[in-house]
């Protein structure tokens, strides 16, 4: 059986998941920057202390499921989700509701990815994709990061849908319930509620290294990298950085491009100027970014290893620190209509 | 970031699909642009995956000199640590721990070998033998 399913490639996973299976109850209005910015996608943290894949703990989004929640949520548009505890019940369940005609959102881990090239496959459990059908023992997957479809055996579905670890799916499934229809205003309501809830994310959080705050902390802490740690580690933790900030999902920067075309978007919906010149602050904040990238590679590379390219490097961050702080309280002071 | 600037340095992911990234066209527009890789995010991930070599080889010379038993070859090499593979082989934490011991590691019965086996997508045999075949 195979439903009638469009697939649509995005830049970030979930992002894509959200669009795909909203377009496909009927709501062709939200693009993936507006999924992005509804959801208030936008983040920052650095967990000092704890590592993963032993380097340190750094994203730039939020937990995964949270944009497709909130951005459901803010459309009044219900939500199925389940979690299982056992795998015969989650392959059950995903059969039937197939067979009533839904497309769903699997939360997967990419280690046991088939179709992803070995050198992607970590154990990173917050992967997205959508079955939208089934042909003998053969899932037909549409994973938005690919350009076209692909497929898993229910063994292989299985495993990615039962990955173990940090932020382990176990079986995570979800679909928007069929029959809403959004209407302007309500999406106009949801870009503001989702831009107030990304400012408050990104200035309002009392961590020191949640946020804006966040990016300056890092920043500081780089310069101290050079002498904590060695000019070698040093260089994975800052590896470890460029690969959260661009590896596939993130649409480049950061995610800060996305949120940059939201604001091109949200503009369309509240015609206030403002919104084109924040969404400017947020190209320049990418930009530097990846400038800071091309940094962060001539130390992994050993190109650039004195002290002074640290201070740089941090100094970067610093910077980009400034940019979004501006951004953000703009954005913050923005007169909604 | 320019839609002429977008990086097309051919990645490995770029062979398999190219990946999606915004960009601002001549008008300052956001569209989007396809991308076969960059650079600067292929030389981080070189960067990652050769200090995971290093670990592998240096778990390969303790099973080697009999100080630790084959798993921990294999749990290095699939980028695990004891908890993660606790989870995946459905012991516990602890047993996985014993069982990186080469003395307890030689007396486990070839069911349990099997759930170790199953997770590397390995024989017994090859795990016993540190023998790997590339997927």
């Amino acid at each position: 059986m195979k439903l009638n399913f469009e697939h649509l490639q995005s830049a970030h996973c979930e992002n894509g998941v959200t669009r795909s299976l909203l377009k496909n109850i009927g709501i062709n209005q939200i693009t993936e920057p507006l999924a992005f910015g509804i959801g208030s996608g936008l983040f920052y943290v650095y967990i000092p202390l704890l590592k993963i894949n032993n380097g340190p703990v750094i994203a730039f989004r939020p937990m995964p499921g949270l944009i497709f929640k909130r951005t459901c949520k803010a459309l009044g548009i219900p939500v199925i989700r389940k979690k299982f505890s056992s795998k015969q019940k989650a392959e059950v369940f995903l059969n039937s509701t197939l067979n009533e005609g839904h497309p769903v959102g699997c939360q997967v881990g990419v280690y046991y990815l088939t179709y992803f090239p070995k050198e992607y496959r970590f154990h990173f459990n917050a992967h997205n994709l959508i079955v939208y059908g089934k042909e003998d023992d053969k899932y037909l997957i549409s994973d938005p990061v690919m350009e076209t479809v692909t497929s898993l055996n229910s063994y292989e579905l299985e495993r990615v849908r039962f990955a173990r670890g940090t932020l382990s799916p176990r079986g995570q499934i979800y679909y928007p319930e069929a029959g809403a229809v959004i209407t302007e205003d309500q999406i106009k309501k949801a870009i503001v509620s989702g831009i107030k809830k990304n400012v408050r994310e990104m200035l309002n959080i009392p961590f020191p290294f949640v946020g804006v705050k966040g990016i300056r902390y890092t920043g500081n802490k780089i310069k101290q990298w050079r002498n904590k740690l060695g000019v070698k580690q040093a260089g994975l933790y800052l590896a470890q950085l460029v690969r959260m900030q661009e590896e596939i999902g993130t649409g480049g920067g950061g995610f800060r491009y996305i949120y940059a075309a939201f604001l091109q978007e949200a503009y369309a919906y509240h015609p206030i100027d403002d919104l084109l010149e924040i969404s400017k602050m947020f190209t320049e904040s990418g930009d530097l970014w990846r400038t800071a990238a091309i940094q962060a590679a001539g130390i992994y590379k050993g190109r650039i290893t004195s002290q002074e390219d640290f201070d740089t490097m941090g100094n970067y961050l610093i910077e980009i620190a400034d940019i979004e702080y501006k951004a953000f309280t703009a954005l913050k002071n923005i007169k909604w209509r | 970031m320019k839609k002429e600037d977008v990086p097309q340095d051919l990645s490995s992911l770029g062979k398999i699909t190219k990946e999606v990234c915004y960009a601002t066209d001549k008008s300052g527009k956001y569209v989007t642009e396809l991308s076969k890789g960059w650079d600067v995010k292929i030389t981080a991930l070189d960067t990652h995956w050769e200090e995971i070599e290093q670990r592998v080889a240096i778990a390969k010379q303790k099973v080697l000199n009999h100080e630790a038993s084959p798993l921990l070859f294999f749990m290095e090499k699939n980028l695990m640590d004891a908890e993660l593979l606790a989870g995946y082989a459905g012991f516990w934490k602890w047993q996985v721990k014993r069982h990186l011991r080469p003395e307890i590691f030689k007396k486990l019965s070839d069911k349990k070998l099997q759930r170790y086996a199953e997770v590397f997508n390995v024989t017994i045999d090859d795990l016993k033998n540190i023998n790997v075949h590339e997927a």
